[in-house]
């Protein structure tokens, strides 16, 4: 890579190649001019004649353009036209190894990656709103930008490999997307990418090396302390080195799946609610089978694997773990083979097993452990490990229980902290609970709400979200929960979305706040429901006018004059309910 | 030693002799200004603008900068002699050879400082 100080000086890259064939050009017609002058003509009265400075350099600069006017200011000597025929040769040449340097220059890769470096460095300076700083344009820093454009934030992205960066001008994002390739681990990459800059409101290190991520991790810690870190591990140690210096969120897409599947064996109906919260909005979440107790078969005792036997242990299911290199410890079977065929199924158990994990690092053994398995004993339940997003075709036909892909998680983890900051501990909240209390609030919510994943958002209650219910609390005013969620349109009309979460500023929070819970000013609520629901919200309580109506059923006037009018026939109405 | 900085030295100190020798004599006497000498001059200075492209230095943009004066001064200085000569039909009058030399003047002095510069530049880095 080209040392990036150079970037600034693309202007003197270009003047500094330029320079010979430069020298070359002044030289060649001073030679030409001064031979002009000295070789002798003759004028029309038969005199010796020389050609000025003057005349000499006009002649010079149409001859050696090819212009050619032809000979002035008399007809030219034989001596003359023997040295402009020279000229004419040492010109061409001249300006042939200048117009090819200057091509070459232009061409060159080093340039132009000088220029789109500039480019990108001034476009970072200059953004004026907030933004995100995505390190890796793979699969999940694809799926980040997306969600990012709907969310309506910015993104500059950082990825090592030159053809996606040139897809993301084809991608068309509602906003541009500054991208530059290069290494992601460089200090300085990331500083012109916007590290230090103050509109930069995280940090999202997707790269699929390890060791980039940690890079990253550390040159944020360090250069922006402020900002939050988003970073995806796949190693426990990377994972724990991230931790050791304070990164705030490190995502281990095994791990996270690790722990959803602990929960699904022993709390399904936790892990509904959880699945249904956390999708991608807009699709329905079918009601899976729940992952049955019973013997299991983990195929690959690799990253993915390891946890998944950690999370087998940990609710106490026993395990048989197929791998090529079998490490045989007390406390599980293992069967040495690849899982791909039936003989090694057999011996590991799989007719009388309950479920199977296909998790090696290969997409169609992965597959071909689960076609396999399925024929043998058509009731296992199948996770299956979906390695790259361009097989997704084959994944969809076979119908596995769970697929399990890991830049979708990061991706649904990734955006989820992002914009929704409240949903994380509501789901730690979650995961606390016991079995049934989970069961009845999922029963709850999908009757009112349906079984589409939900838009979960959350709002909070200050001067610049909510305006006009901050300033009537701030009168004093008592408002509840139940008053609020009335559709704008329509305030008999409850709007389809509930409240989950209340978090007060004083590290007080309140879980499923009922109906008569009082709003307080400086809240955070975090709600779900309809997808349209979002909007009327935020209208009510940011609108006066909506606000008013919503709370006591009355059209406020609007404009100068009617509030005048209104003000002297009636007091201010207090809040009712209807 | 390095050649570089040998035709580097050799282009800039050229330029000011040349220059000066154009500049020496009676400012309003065309025989003691050779066009020739004025041609020398602007053809060395204009070699020394390009040796000093593409450095980025705070010492590189000043040289760059005096380079760029006494170009415009010398070639000032020949439009005035064409214009005397094939333009205004008076020929080289001495009140045109005055106002050639004092602009060749002006270059001579953004050559000084070039060389000046230059000395500088060398006692500075003792080595």
């Amino acid at each position: 890579m080209t040392p990036l100080s150079r970037h600034h000086s693309v202007f003197f890259l270009i003047l500094r190649r330029l320079r010979a064939p430069l020298i070359l050009l002044i030289t060649i017609i001073a030679v030409s001019v001064l031979g002009l002058t000295l070789a002798p003509g003759v004028d029309e009265q038969g005199n010796v004649h020389h050609l000025s400075f003057f005349h000499a350099l006009y002649f010079m600069s149409y001859t050696a353009t090819t212009i050619g006017f032809g000979e002035i200011p008399y007809t030219f000597s034989d001596q003359q036209r023997l040295w402009v025929l020279i000229c004419i040769y040492m010109s061409v040449v001249g300006w042939a190894y200048t117009l090819a340097t200057v091509f070459a220059v232009l061409a060159d890769r080093n340039l132009r990656h000088a220029v789109s470096m500039q480019r990108f460095v001034s476009e970072v300076r200059h953004l004026s709103e907030s933004f995100y700083l995505v390190c890796g344009y793979g699969e999940t820093g694809r799926l980040i930008c997306q969600a990012l454009d709907r969310l309506q934030y910015r993104a500059v992205v950082v990825e090592v490999d030159e053809a996606k960066v040139g897809e993301i001008d084809l991608h068309g994002y509602a906003v541009d997307v500054p991208a530059i390739s290069g290494d992601a681990s460089n200090p300085e990459l990331l500083k012109f990418a916007g590290l230090t800059h103050p509109r930069c409101i995280g940090v999202i290190a997707l790269t699929n090396r390890d060791p980039a991520n940690l890079a990253i991790a550390i040159a944020a810690r360090l250069l922006a302390p402020n900002v939050p870190a988003l970073c995806r591990a796949e190693h426990r140690d990377t994972a724990a080195n991230m931790a050791s210096f304070g990164t705030q969120h490190i995502i281990n897409p095994y791990e996270r799946f690790s722990e959803t599947l602990s929960l699904a064996l022993h709390a399904p109906a936790a892990w509904h609610l959880l699945n249904w919260l956390t999708g991608l909005p807009g699709t329905t979440v079918e009601r899976h089978r729940d992952p049955p107790r019973g013997n299991w078969i983990v195929c690959g005792h690799g990253r993915f694997g390891r946890w998944m036997v950690d999370a087998m242990d940990a609710e106490s299911v026993p395990v048989t773990i197929i791998d090529r290199e079998p490490v045989p410890d007390s406390e599980h079977r293992w069967v040495k083979g690849d899982g791909t065929g039936a003989a090694t199924l057999k011996e590991a158990g799989a007719l009388e097993a309950a479920g199977i994990v296909a998790g090696t690092s290969s997409d169609v053994d992965n597959l071909s452990i689960a076609v396999t398995a399925r024929e043998l004993n058509p009731d296992l339940f199948v996770i299956l490990r979906q390695n790259h997003y361009t097989n997704h075709a084959l994944f969809d036909a076979f119908e596995s229980d769970i697929t399990v892909v890991p830049s979708e998680i990061i991706a649904h983890e990734c955006i989820a902290i992002l914009s929704t900051p409240l949903l994380e501990p509501f789901l730690n909240e979650i995961r606390r609970r016991d079995e049934a209390w989970c069961a009845s609030l999922l029963e709850r919510l999908t009757e009112r709400l349906g079984w589409e994943v939900p838009g979960v958002w959350s709002e909070r209650i200050n001067l610049r979200n909510a305006p006009a219910l901050y300033r009537r609390l701030m009168r004093g005013e008592t408002i509840t929960v139940a008053m609020l969620l009335r559709s704008p349109a329509n305030r008999d009309e409850r709007l389809s979305c509930e409240v989950l979460y209340l978090q007060r500023d004083d590290d007080d929070h309140v879980l499923l706040p009922d109906d008569d819970t009082p709003i307080r000013a400086g809240d955070e609520l975090l709600l779900t429901g309809m997808p349209g629901c979002r909007g009327r919200f935020a209208l009510s309580i940011a609108n006066e006018h909506a606000l008013n109506y919503v709370l006591t059923g009355e059209d406020l006037p609007g404009g100068w004059v009617w509030e005048k009018f209104a003000r002297k026939t009636e007091s201010v109405r207090t809040a009712r309910l209807p | 030693m390095n050649l570089e900085k040998v035709i580097f030295g050799f282009f800039i100190f050229l330029a000011a002799t040349l220059n000066f020798g154009f500049f020496v004599g009676e400012i309003d006497n065309p025989a003691h200004h050779d066009i020739y000498e004025l041609f020398a001059a602007i053809v060395v200075s204009l070699v020394a603008t390009v040796l000093k492209f593409g450095d980025r230095t705070q010492i590189g943009a000043v040289h760059l900068s005096t380079s760029l004066v006494a170009d415009l001064q010398l070639i000032a200085a020949a439009m005035v002699w064409g214009y005397a000569e094939h333009v205004s039909g008076a020929g080289l009058t001495p009140e045109m050879t005055a106002r050639v030399v004092s602009l060749s003047g002006g270059a001579l002095f953004a050559n000084m400082v070039s060389v000046i510069i230059l000395i500088a530049e060398t006692i500075m880095q003792r080595r």
